[in-house]
């Protein structure tokens, strides 16, 4: 049976869902699936080992993943991937930045963000920003290196006891080139943006960042994330990390309210896999209105307190 | 540092709403406008002003591609790149090819940094520059939207899934480029023709050591899969109505 490895994506403690979706990803090719961890400790590993489908954890316990610096892990992972067939790393900003070193190392060809797995070795993924959609097959006689696309696959559920398995730390050259210096990141009680089931976004029509917090109180009441367009990011509404879109985050909720959101393409591709599309927008032509699945033309300042007192 | 080596890749404009060939054999690109990948085009942006600060003596930008990129690299030197050079290669290859082709400019050339987009948006596949990377044995930072250069160091900030990561590394590294770092320059008319008399030379590809057959095969290309059509309501009950059909608000 061909045996499948996923690399596990972890920041200040927590491991993260996009590792469980590509667990569930590599699930569909083997079940002779594991999951390795480089962290230093254990606490991530333990998280891990709850994923179901997992079969092991390989555990690197080392104080050269403190902090997650790519050329670091790649010879890592290169090291271990040995065993393996199929190497696989969520697409986020850590799949995306540690997979092509791995691809280096490896010399194989890597595939970015697989969003179906269609046969053993035939893929489908999004070109043109989600606009177009690629199959592709991979020759015969080398290992598989991919990135999975997250939007497309749900997160397992975690009441496994997979066996852990402690690895040593290969002896490979460890570069001191990189160094780290921090992550400026908002802390938020609200959900998560790639795992919340609702997420309410604003775009450049909301104004300004006081008036992000009429979204906030909404998004309150419905226990939802908040998230916003590129316009509203670089206006400066908000911080980088609640973009949606082709160069933000690809989410995928039940439910999505795009308001004041005119409706780039770049905007439409991250949110293409989401259950029902509510877009709000003042301007009856606004492009959002030809993805929606409910549209309503009305000024966000009336619309946003009536639906809160309507959920009250 | 000398010099800083910047990539950049031809791809349909980002205005153009694409369209997939009958056959599924690919996307529509004849007759389209093409232009500098957008992300390439900041990274070339960010090189330039940073020669401009002085701390670079000069900037060569670098494209594979057909022969029509040529205009792509006339435009780079319009905006101010100071030489140019085309790896001729008709077909469509993959990053780690297009990363080993790169490989062997960086050893010719030997740049001090190494700049392009985080990501081509074409085939959005991320992955050339830290490939490069990898296969120079240097740093990377990838999705960079503020850079500064001191001495022999460059400090970065990263946009992450999580927030702004900073990171300094050592020189000579590769810095992929974000949408927030900078604006291109427009170019003027006078720069376009002092640009026709910069240097651009052509490769061609069979003249390389690398190796640019494919491994992965495109079995097809079709558009998405269209979303229903949706309907407009006219007032908040309406849409909570809507909803509570749905199951999504109780």
């Amino acid at each position: 049976m061909s045996k499948v490895l996923i690399i596990a994506d972890h920041f200040d403690g927590q491991l993260l869902s996009s590792t469980s979706k590509a667990v569930n990803c590599g699930s569909q090719i083997s079940e002779d699936l594991d999951v390795l961890v480089l962290e230093k400790g254990t606490e991530i590993t333990a998280q891990a080992a709850a994923i179901d489908s997992v079969k092991n954890v390989l555990s690197v316990n080392n104080e050269s993943f403190e902090h997650p610096i790519s050329s670091i892990m790649a010879p890592v992972v290169a090291e271990i991937a040995n065993d393996y067939d199929y190497i696989f790393l969520p697409s986020t900003t850590f799949g995306r930045d540690l997979a092509p070193r791995i691809s280096a190392i490896l010399d194989v060809n890597q595939v970015t963000d697989i969003m179906s797995v269609e046969g053993p070795r035939t893929f489908k993924r999004p070109i043109y920003a989600g606009n177009a959609i690629q199959t592709i097959k991979i020759s015969d006689g080398q290992k598989i290196l991919a990135t999975v696309r997250t939007a497309s696959f749900k997160e397992l559920g975690s009441s496994n006891n997979a066996n852990v398995i402690d690895t040593s730390m290969p002896s490979v050259e460890i570069p001191s080139h990189t160094r780290y210096g921090g992550v400026q990141s908002e802390k938020t009680e609200r959900p998560d943006l790639q795992v919340a089931s609702i997420v309410i976004s604003g775009g450049r029509g909301v104004g300004s960042a006081e008036n992000f917090e009429l979204l906030y109180q909404l998004a309150d009441k419905l226990g939802a994330s908040v998230g916003a367009s590129r316009a509203a990011v670089d206006a400066g509404f908000v911080p980088n990390d609640m973009q949606v879109g082709q160069t933000g985050k690809i989410i995928a909720p039940d439910l999505y309210f795009a308001l004041g959101i005119s409706g780039a393409i770049q905007h439409i591709a991250g949110i293409k896999d989401a259950g029902t599309i509510v877009a709000v927008n003042k301007d009856a032509d606004a492009p959002i209105f030809e993805i929606a699945d409910i549209g309503i033309v009305a000024d966000l300042f009336e619309f946003i307190p009536e639906l809160i007192s309507k959920l009250d | 540092m000398e010099k800083i080596l910047v990539c950049i890749k031809r791809v349909i404009d980002y205005n153009v709403k694409i369209r997939v060939k009958p056959d599924e054999s690919g996307v529509v690109t004849e007759g389209v406008k093409m232009s500098i990948n957008p992300f390439d085009e900041i990274a070339l942006e960010e090189a330039l002003r940073i020669k401009e600060s002085g701390n670079a003596s000069e900037v060569i930008i670098v494209s594979i591609g057909p022969d029509d990129s040529q205009q792509q690299l006339r435009t780079g030197l319009a905006m101010g790149a100071d030489r140019a050079i085309l790896i001729k290669h008709d077909e469509e290859i993959e990053p780690l090819t297009v990363a080993k082709a790169l490989n062997e400019i960086v050893e010719q050339e030997q740049p001090g940094l190494i700049m392009m987009g985080k990501q081509a948006i074409d085939d959005d596949c991320s992955q050339t520059g830290q490939i490069l990377a990898e296969l120079c044995s240097i740093p990377q930072a990838t999705f960079v939207s503020q850079v500064s250069i001191e001495g022999d160091k460059a400090t970065v900030v990263r946009e992450i899934d999580q927030g702004l990561e900073t990171l300094e590394v050592d020189l000579p590294a590769i810095i992929t480029t974000d949408l927030r770092l900078n604006e291109p320059r427009y170019v003027k008319l006078p720069d376009i023709m002092k640009a026709k008399k910069k240097v651009l030379d052509v490769i061609e590809s069979s003249e390389m050591k690398t190796d640019f057959t494919s491994t992965i095969e495109v079995i097809n290309v079709s558009p998405p899969p269209p979303r229903e059509s949706g309907v407009m309501v006219e007032d908040v009950n309406e849409l909570f109505s809507a909803l509570k059909e749905k199951g999504l608000v109780s």
